[in-house]
């Protein structure tokens, strides 16, 4: 068993980054998610393993310190909230396009604009659907606790350098800033292996690396973008994860992520006590989107409500994977407020069962 | 008189220069008589000079030097408009060891990049940027640049540069130069042979001095872009002479204490 603690969400972040090995972390502060670099500073990385953090004089130059250090190969990270990372998006592109390793961490809170400092999960069609520009996806994992803030650490790393993509934890301020138990996995050391793509110096033996997402011949532009798209698929095929709680014997469906599905699970006991057979489908990537698996579901259910702390983003992909076959309807609530477990029930009530 | 033949004219002894060897067969896609070739040139003669190779990262901006890494056989990154400075400063950090340049133009470095290229000099990075102020954006199409001078005609200046409406010029080296992050900053051209030599000595000065680790090295390139501009190569280097190095005079402004 690993070393159990009482931590934050966004401590679990900074400690997992040490943990899984981090070369460098580069962000910016920004409420609710300003814990995961004063815990990073506070345990003085680099005299633990060597570590680089580096507070950037924003998040244009954090998200492009990422692009450098990752283009050496290296493992590198930034976390930030909401409008952070919007201003990120021209470098997550860049990212993607050059095909580097990296994690990203968006502890979401309310939009848009400056919104709120509350929790939200409204930056969902963001993360899944592009950001930036160009055809590109991001690995998008969506924790609904502290201990999967730092389990996603250890995994988002590994996908990452896996598929050479970007890889996003999709938080929300709840997640970030609540305090439970977690189970810290045993420190790794530092990488000390050089890659043979990245931009390390040339040596006699190999030809230059060039880390780059321009070209400009039409051809091979569309070449590399179709060799981006096989990679796309490899992911929607290997990587798709997800939870089922009490689904086996369920009439309905929640399908909640991240903060709402702590609340449905809080609904499906509360449905369950009324006497209505309600299950919880809880994805875990958002991209890959378990499509197949909530279609797969459809034989089973009668309908499916999407939980959401936004104006409904997630329910088009439930539509997209059922295809119409059931009824698919969204509840959710805006501006940092989080849906209660009563009103989740009602909703199912009123939209699904009833409607 | 023996008559002496091609064979024997080639002889290691009689060689007088030959291209460096960091430089790539790639033909160039500058307009003939762009600055960039030159400072392209004799950064790659620093390089071979201090045997950098293996050790070098370069970062190319979004420019017309964008594909300077199709012409430097050495590893290279290329960093969205602006951007290098931060590139460079993770590169940096993360392996001390290494030498690391960014090369980048006026729009790059003084317009959309300004915050990164302040706060890395500030900082101190070990880095070393050159800048290739050529007045004007030379890859969109000839647009006003932070560094374009007072009046001088642009595509969206095309009446001159009216400082009361677009605002003042950018002497963002000046700036550089009072920052005590930076270690060594100097400005230099490139449009005489003296010139070209002096412009030499300042970039291995900026290449050398990144290994004592004192901060960033700046070197300034006033350049030439005739295409923007729209004179014949020669009639841009009288212009440069007559009109850029006035408003932007050559020489150091910062240099360490020996
Ligand atoms: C975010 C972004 N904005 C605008 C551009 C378009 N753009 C490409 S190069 C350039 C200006 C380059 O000028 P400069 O840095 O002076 O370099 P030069 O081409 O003169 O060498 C601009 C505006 C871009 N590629 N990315
Ligand atoms: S457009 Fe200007 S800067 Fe670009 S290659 Fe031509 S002369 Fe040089």
């Amino acid at each position: 068993m690993g070393e159990l603690r009482l931590m934050k969400g966004n401590e679990a972040v900074a400690e997992a980054a040490i943990r899984a090995g981090a070369d460098g972390y580069f962000g910016y502060p920004i409420t609710p998610q300003s814990e995961v670099m004063e815990y990073l500073m506070a345990e003085k990385p680099h005299e633990r393993t060597g570590m680089v953090v580096l507070q950037a004089e924003s998040e244009l130059a954090a998200i492009n310190m990422v692009y450098g250090g990752a283009a050496c190969g290296k493992k590198v990270m930034t976390s930030s909230s909401s409008p952070g990372i919007s201003l990120m998006q021209e470098g997550i592109s860049y990212i993607a396009g050059a095909e580097l390793p990296c994690l990203l961490v968006n502890v979401v809170r309310g939009g848009p604009g400056l919104g709120t400092i509350q929790p939200a999960q409204s930056d969902y069609f963001q993360s899944v659907k592009g950001g930036g520009h160009g055809d590109y996806r991001l690995i998008t994992l969506a924790p609904a606790s502290v201990q999967e803030m730092s389990d996603f650490v250890r995994l988002g790393f590994e996908l990452a350098f896996k598929y050479r993509n970007p890889a996003m934890i999709l938080s929300d301020g709840a997640i970030g800033q609540m305090m439970e138990k977690v189970e810290l996995f045993d420190p790794v050391p530092r990488s000390k292996e050089i890659l043979p793509w990245a931009t390390t110096g040339k040596t006699p033996d190999r030809e230059r690396n060039i880390i780059t997402s321009l070209d400009l011949d039409p051809k091979r532009q569309e070449d590399f973008n179709l060799k981006l798209q096989k990679k796309y698929r490899e992911i929607e095929e290997k990587e798709v994860r997800f939870e089922k709680i009490q689904c086996d014997d369920a009439e309905y469906l929640f399908v909640a992520y991240g903060t709402s599905s702590r609340v449905v699970q809080k609904a499906v006991q509360l449905a369950r006590s009324r006497g209505i057979r309600v299950g919880l489908f809880r994805p875990i990537t958002l991209w890959p989107f378990p499509s197949k698996e909530i279609f797969a579901m459809t034989e089973q259910v009668k309908g499916i409500l999407s939980v959401e702390m936004s104006a409904g983003q997630m329910v088009e992909d439930i539509r997209l994977a059922v295809k119409g076959k059931i009824k698919v309807d969204y509840y959710g609530r805006m501006g940092g407020i989080i849906p209660t477990p009563d009103e989740v029930v009602e909703m199912l009530e009123k939209k699904i069962i009833g409607g | 008189m023996a008559e002496i033949t091609l064979d024997q004219i080639i002889q290691p002894e009689n060689m007088v220069y030959t291209r460096s060897r960091i430089m790539t067969d790639t033909v160039l896609h500058y307009c003939p008589g762009c600055g960039h070739g030159t400072v392209h040139r004799l950064l790659a003669e620093v390089i071979e000079e201090l045997d950098l190779q293996s050790e070098t990262i370069g970062i190319t901006p979004v420019g017309c030097s964008v594909l300077m890494y199709n012409y430097m056989d050495i590893d290279m990154q290329e960093a969205a408009h602006g951007r290098a400075p931060a590139l460079a400063t993770a590169i940096k950090r993360l392996m001390s060891e290494k030498f690391v340049f960014t090369y980048q133009g006026d729009g790059d470095l003084a317009a959309i990049g300004t915050a990164e290229t302040i706060h890395a000099c500030n900082r101190g990075e070990n880095i070393t940027i050159l800048f290739i102020n050529n007045g004007i954006y030379g890859m969109t199409g000839g647009q006003m640049a932070p560094t374009t001078l007072p009046d001088m005609k642009a595509s969206t200046c095309p009446y001159g540069r009216d400082v009361q409406m677009m605002g003042n010029p950018l002497k963002i080296t000046d700036i550089v130069a009072t920052l005590p992050g930076s270690y060594y900053v100097t400005r230099q051209s490139v449009h005489t042979p003296g010139n070209v030599r002096k412009a030499k000595k300042a970039i291995r000065k900026a290449v050398e001095y990144q290994k004592r680790n004192q901060g960033t090295c700046f070197v300034e390139i006033v350049s030439n872009c005739n295409s923007g501009w729209k004179m014949t190569p020669v009639d841009a280097n009288q212009w440069l002479e007559e009109n850029m190095l006035p408003f932007y005079p050559l020489g150091d402004l910062k240099v360490p204490e020996e």
